[in-house]
């Protein structure tokens, strides 16, 4: 499979990257080297396989469902690009 | 004894406790070695003052005969593991001056048994290279130069980085590029690094140095910059595999904080240092031998395989059949996850952020800003692979694979064999910029050998066995059964010891 510049546009809109038109050519063929690289996978024969999710057999735990953390303001917002008072400022999402 | 710096971490470490120096003496020759080598650009952040004062603190216990494991001996740290209060930015410029205010749980157990920080080492962006040339904070010199360099001519050209390949400066590997240059050049007696694909062996092999990926879930990933969280793990860098026992040891260890880290007892490796190998069987995968692999890659795999069984190791052949396909799949499976990793990088929380004329747009614009070439590229293959009616065709099928790659290792572990040998790289170092085609998948390559470990969660470790004819360092690779990095470590002392005394890099730059 390989991708077209609408694919490459449509793909950076959904990874929320902005690209320029100079840029979706060169893209494109980048796009296209990998895939033509893993396009290999497809000769094998992987009926049956399970896919693998993961690689040490431990079952996941699980803990008590209490607060661990919080209550910290200052150290959370400590890396804001912009902020007001205890909150994260960002542009206007609802008119 | 010449210099302190010249110390293997062993014996810094004996010769703290016995007084011979102190770890002030020992920092100071280290911070003095650190300045000394800017040009290499390994160390993105010199933390000096930080360093004196946890050597002072060392100093304190060890005049009083206390102290832990590491107590007093200077370390570097990978950009990727948080440092509460030292700025941590993964070498993006997406982190912009990023100071985190909690500490990484590996680097916590480091401080915890007397470790003294240096500073933070350059990395591939987000560790997403194989060569160190994608970081944000450019990149970073081999200290290793061919027999035929001229080392005034590349010492010059050490001002300019990114063209320095020209005059024969050669990559230190990566993404881990900063630790393998610092611990090869001295900087540093040991480094932490991380290895998704191969950035611990792929480097530690490029310097002439001993670097272990552990066993997936073996070392916590709290506090680790994600990249892909079912391939990532932390492991050491030293230059001796007795050294990067002693570091593991600290390293690892179950974490509630990381729910794929594994609660079982962490041996005390360095027992497993010069134990004797009698018996062990060793598989060597005929599917290892790849076309257009160079003949002194081969002679030393070889040499490898001798050595071993001279040790009393028995040698057989064995085949990992779906081999080939490792480096596809992960190509894949990688991306996928960094695309869902790296998707916490919006400029709200942190970082730096770009304004668009609404909040899509400050996303767009602060990602397009903010993220180099690669780590966009990856982003786009992840996202690509992800998105609907290609799930299935893509990132399934490499899921699938990789459960076949995992039942190779499983059967030849199952039918006795011990360990893999391969060797770690194609290739020795090659020239900064030699790669920078315009097809990505040539600089993949470079971890064909290494990439199949991840993909299985298995322990492996790269050794020092050799010298190209160029003058330029050769790893081999041991692939162990899971939690089983002893054995790898008996192995590695064996192939070490074997290989006898190598040269190590003149000081040039």
């Amino acid at each position: 499979m390989a991708v077209d510049e609408a694919t490459v546009r449509r793909v950076a809109k959904l990874a929320r990257i902005a690209v320029s038109e100079d840029d979706v050519p060169h893209l494109k063929g980048e796009l296209n080297a990998i895939l033509a690289f893993v396009e290999e996978l497809s000769e094998l024969d992987v009926e049956g396989v399970e896919p693998l999710t993961s690689v040490t057999p431990i079952k996941i735990p699980m803990r008590e469902d209490k607060v661990t953390a919080g209550g910290e303001p200052e150290k959370v917002l400590s890396n804001a690009p912009i902020r007001e008072g205890d909150f994260y400022v960002v542009p206007k999402v609802v008119e | 004894m010449s210099e302190l710096t010249d110390l293997t971490l062993a014996e810094a470490r004996d010769g703290l406790k016995a007084k011979k120096f102190t770890s002030a003496e020992l920092t100071d020759a280290h911070i003095d070695a650190v300045e000394a080598a800017r040009g290499l650009n390994a160390y993105i952040l010199e933390t000096p003052e930080k360093a004196r004062e946890m050597a002072f603190a060392s100093d304190v216990k060890l005049a009083k005969g206390e102290g832990g494991a590491l107590e007093g001996i200077p370390l570097g740290i990978k950009d990727l593991f948080a440092t509460e209060g030292f700025r941590t930015t993964a070498c993006s410029r997406i982190l912009g001056d990023f100071i985190p205010t909690y500490e990484s749980t590996v680097t916590t157990q480091l401080w915890r048994d007397g470790a003294v920080m240096l500073g933070k080492l350059n990395n591939d962006e987000f560790a997403m290279g194989s060569s160190n040339e994608t970081s944000a904070y450019g990149a970073v010199a081999n200290p290793w130069l061919a027999g035929n360099t001229d080392k005034v001519t590349a010492k010059s050209a050490l001002s300019d980085l990114a063209t320095a390949g020209g005059a024969g400066v050669l990559v230190p590997g990566g993404s881990s590029g900063g630790s393998s240059s610092a611990v090869a050049a001295r900087l540093c007696l040991g480094a932490t690094g991380t290895d998704t694909g191969g950035s611990i062996r792929q480097p530690a092999a490029f310097t002439g140095i001993v670097g272990i990926k552990p066993t997936y879930g073996r070392c916590s990933r709290w506090g680790i910059v994600a990249f892909a969280s079912s391939l990532d793990q932390a492991g050491p860098f030293a230059r001796t595999v007795k050294d990067t026992a002693i570091l593991l040891r600290s390293m690892a260890g179950h974490d509630p904080k990381d729910s794929t880290s594994v609660n079982v007892p962490v041996p005390d490796y360095e027992v497993a240092v010069g134990r004797s190998v009698k018996g062990l069987r060793i598989g060597v995968p005929k599917e290892y031998r790849v076309e257009g692999m160079p003949a002194e890659i081969e002679k030393l795999w070889h040499q490898g395989a001798e050595w071993l069984k001279a040790a009393g190791a028995e040698i057989v052949e064995i085949s990992l059949p779906h081999t080939k396909y490792a480096l596809p799949a992960y190509y894949i499976v990688a991306p996928a996850e960094a695309s869902s990793n790296l998707a916490r990088y919006d400029g709200v929380r942190y970082g730096a952020r770009v304004p668009g004329k609404d909040i899509t747009a400050m996303y767009e614009n602060t990602r397009a800003a903010g993220f180099g070439s690669e780590v966009k590229r990856r982003i786009m293959i992840g996202t690509y692979v992800l998105s609907a009616g290609y799930y299935d065709a893509y990132y399934v099928r490499a899921q699938k694979v990789r459960t076949l790659i995992k039942r190779d290792f499983d059967n030849v572990f199952a039918a006795g064999v011990d360990a893999v040998l391969t060797p770690t790289t194609p290739s020795a170092a090659f020239a900064i910029g030699s790669k920078a085609s315009t097809d990505p998948v040539e600089m993949y390559l470079n971890d064909i050998f290494t990439v199949t470990v991840n993909m299985a969660g298995l322990p492996g470790i790269s050794v020092p066995a050799g010298m190209s004819s160029e003058n330029l360092p050769l790893g081999l690779q041991l692939i162990g059964r899971p939690f089983d990095e002893e054995t790898l470590f008996a192995l590695g002392a064996a192939i070490e010891s074997s290989a006898g005394s190598l040269p190590k890099a003149e000081k040039w730059w």
